[in-house]
């Protein structure tokens, strides 16, 4: 297997040329002709959707003076590790095989090629069928009442093999991911294939003997429709239902809060885990808040603080690495002697933001109700009567705003949220929930406790580069035990993954009728 | 008093007589009884064991036949004229202390405070006593019942 690489950061590079999948067909090949690359990194970068291709291009560039060693650029590569070649100086040479080629090359390459595979497959049964009417139309037999019956047969199936390959391929891509999907690329081999193969039975046997029983041809280009047919029934249980039957749970946790979630994937390779476990932490995690963290690093500063170490032996007593030793150890051990009252602040310091928070809130609340009660939705019928003052939600969220401004922003101050909310996103919730008829604690309900990433604004959520670092290779399946880091900007998701145990179910038959009860007694009686 | 389930129960227990009052038609004999196998053990507010099913003495009128013969409240009831009282139903041993054509019973209880009687007197009396010689002291019984 390859050697264990568990860089990061560098990624952004490479994570932009990743390629992602474009909306429109998916690449079932796009590595093909790339397989003679390989590759021993394995730290890769997901691109969620991209939005921000300019913004790519300069990281990019700016990038690409300093990772000139770390080689870590994951192009293409063929699915099995066992021929990868772990030497720097390939790597080397295959980036700058990538430079030459342009970034952008590879996503239209393996558009391309998608696209060309698919017209292949196609229009050979087409050409089956019509190659014989133009080559040798004289000597070709008639075409039967069964034989046209098969033209049927070849035109639905070929249209119900058009519809499933919309279905399966034709979606937006979620994201783009660092190496190929394995599954993917077996499948358009396969393909290529068996329409390879087709073709050659076909020249030798047909085409060039000039075969003149029109019916086995029609039957031939049916027999090669089934087969896609059947590929493409493989290509769902592959990529669709193999993974839905839960197999393992994975529990993440953000480094920065330890906010812990825990999911149940099916069999997935660790790319697909990580861009699971993304997808579901923009809507299940609240949302990353870092201004509540500096409370404990300034703690944790101060622990130390106090503490100046001398050296009071001579200078050249000891050597450096012993000397840094015992002054650390000479440390933490006048720390933990230290009287520390340090608990003492924080219990009180939380206690009276308890109380502020929880004052702030009822002052809010209050303010938020008799704002409320300013507007009230107008009937039909009083529409006639007065049209001069009415409004439509953007007005009347504008004008109840000013008298509930004051007190959440105090509150929002307090909780130190203030800047996941601007002015015009309020505004703009506050004529949503008159809209549709909320009532304040509706209103107030995103304000109190913080929601999810899907909640706030877009620039929260959007578009962001993950990076993925895992020991193992990345398109090898999840285990039991497998640990991976999905790293953000601002923190990063450390996912470990544990197999669902097998559960042994028996039964256990109660007759209905034995259900009997009696009085629990306590009687006394005289004698 | 617990017991082990399967073997011989031990209690120190004491003979009391109680002669029965006539009142009407009826004769009384002026206490109530708890406690059964059919009954609910843990209820029971005398029993040292909660899942003890004997038949205990819950109440005693003052001045009646059992208050004159030294009965008290929350003993329990071992024996009734010879047939067994610790494994009963409530009903069983109404019947057994309420029949008519008998005007007396002689019952066979046991209580804490006897065991302790017993205990503190073995204490006192250094030299070895049999068996036999302790029961005159006493004039108690060694009480020894099988339990099913």
């Amino acid at each position: 297997m390859d050697t264990e690489s568990t860089y990061s950061g560098y990624s952004h590079y490479s994570g932009r040329s990743r390629g992602s999948h474009r909306h429109g067909e998916r690449s079932r090949d796009r590595h093909k002709s790339r397989s003679k690359d390989s590759r021993s990194e394995k730290s890769v970068t997901i691109n969620t959707p991209p939005a921000e291709p300019l913004l790519g291009d300069s990281t990019a560039r700016s990038e690409q003076a300093q990772d000139d060693n770390w080689g870590e650029t994951t192009t293409a590569i063929t699915g099995t590790s066992e021929h990868s070649l772990s030497q720097e100086d390939i790597v080397r040479i295959t980036k700058d095989l990538e430079d030459s080629v342009g970034l952008d090359c590879r996503r239209y390459f393996t558009r391309a090629v998608a696209v060309i595979l698919g017209l292949l497959v196609f229009l050979t049964p087409l050409a089956f069928l019509t190659l014989p009417h133009i080559l040798w139309p004289e000597k070709l037999q008639s075409c039967g009442t069964a034989c046209e019956g098969l033209f049927i047969s070849v035109a639905f199936k070929l249209l119900i093999l058009l519809l499933a390959v919309w279905a399966l391929y034709f979606r937006p891509a979620r994201a783009g991911l660092p190496r190929v999907f394995v599954f993917r690329v077996l499948l358009a081999v396969l393909v290529f294939l068996l329409v390879v193969s087709y073709w050659l039975f076909y020249s030798v046997r047909i085409l060039d003997s000039q075969d003149t029983n029109y019916q086995g041809v029609v039957q031939y280009a049916v027999s090669l429709v089934d087969a896609l047919l059947f590929i493409h029934y493989l290509a769902v249980v592959l990529l669709e239902l193999r993974q839905l039957q839960p197999c393992y749970s994975v529990c993440v946790t953000r480094s920065t809060d330890g906010a812990t979630r825990h999911y149940n994937l099916g069999q997935l390779s660790i790319q697909r885990a990580a861009l699971a476990v993304v997808e579901n932490y923009y809507s299940d995690f609240p949302i990353h808040n870092p201004a509540l963290l500096s409370a404990s690093k300034s703690r944790a500063a101060k622990h130390l603080a106090g503490l100046k170490v001398y050296n009071v032996d001579g200078p050249g007593n000891n050597t450096s690495a012993g000397l840094v030793q015992s002054q650390s150890r000479a440390m933490i051990a006048a720390a933990a002697r230290r009287r520390d009252t340090s608990h003492n602040e924080l219990y009180y310091e939380e206690a009276e933001h308890e109380r502020r928070v929880r004052k702030r809130k009822a002052r809010l609340v209050v303010a938020v109700e008799e704002a409320f009660t300013h507007i009230k939705r107008m009937q039909d019928e009083e529409q006639k009567k007065a049209p001069g003052d009415v409004m439509d939600p953007r007005e009347a969220a504008q004008a109840i705003f000013p008298s509930m401004a004051r007190a959440l922003q105090k509150y929002l101050r307090t909780t130190k949220q203030q800047h996941c909310h601007s002015m015009e996103s309020i505004q703009q919730h506050l004529a949503f929930c008159i809209t549709n008829n909320m009532t304040p604690k509706a209103f107030l309900e995103s304000f109190l406790t913080p929601g999810p990433s899907l909640q706030y604004s877009r620039d929260h959520w959007r578009a962001r580069q993950w990076t993925l670092v895992s020991e193992a290779s990345v398109t090898s399946g999840l285990k039991d035990g497998t640990t991976f880091l999905l790293k953000c900007v601002d923190f990063s998701l450390v996912a470990t993954s544990k197999k669902i145990p097998y559960i042994q179910m028996s039964e256990e038959y109660i007759d209905p009728k034995s259900h009997k009860f009696v009085l629990r007694l306590q009687s006394e009686t005289s004698v | 008093m617990s017991f082990v389930p399967g073997q011989p129960v031990t209690a120190v227990v004491q003979r009391i007589e109680i002669q029965k009052l006539r009142q009407g038609d009826k004769l009384i004999l002026g206490f109530s009884i708890g406690g059964g196998i059919d009954q609910d053990p843990g209820q029971n507010p005398f029993s040292e064991d909660k899942t003890d099913k004997g038949i205990y003495v819950t109440r005693i009128s003052p001045g009646g036949p059992a208050d004159v013969a030294n009965l008290r409240m929350g003993d329990k009831i071992m024996q009734v004229n010879g047939w067994d009282m610790t494994m009963v139903t409530h009903d069983q041993a109404r019947k057994k202390l309420t029949k008519q054509k008998e005007d007396v019973v002689r019952l066979l209880i046991t209580r804490k405070s006897l065991e302790e009687t017993v205990s503190q007197s073995k204490g006192k009396n250094p030299k070895p006593c049999t068996y036999a010689n302790e029961k005159q002291n006493l004039n108690d019984v060694m009480y020894t019942n099988n339990v099913r």
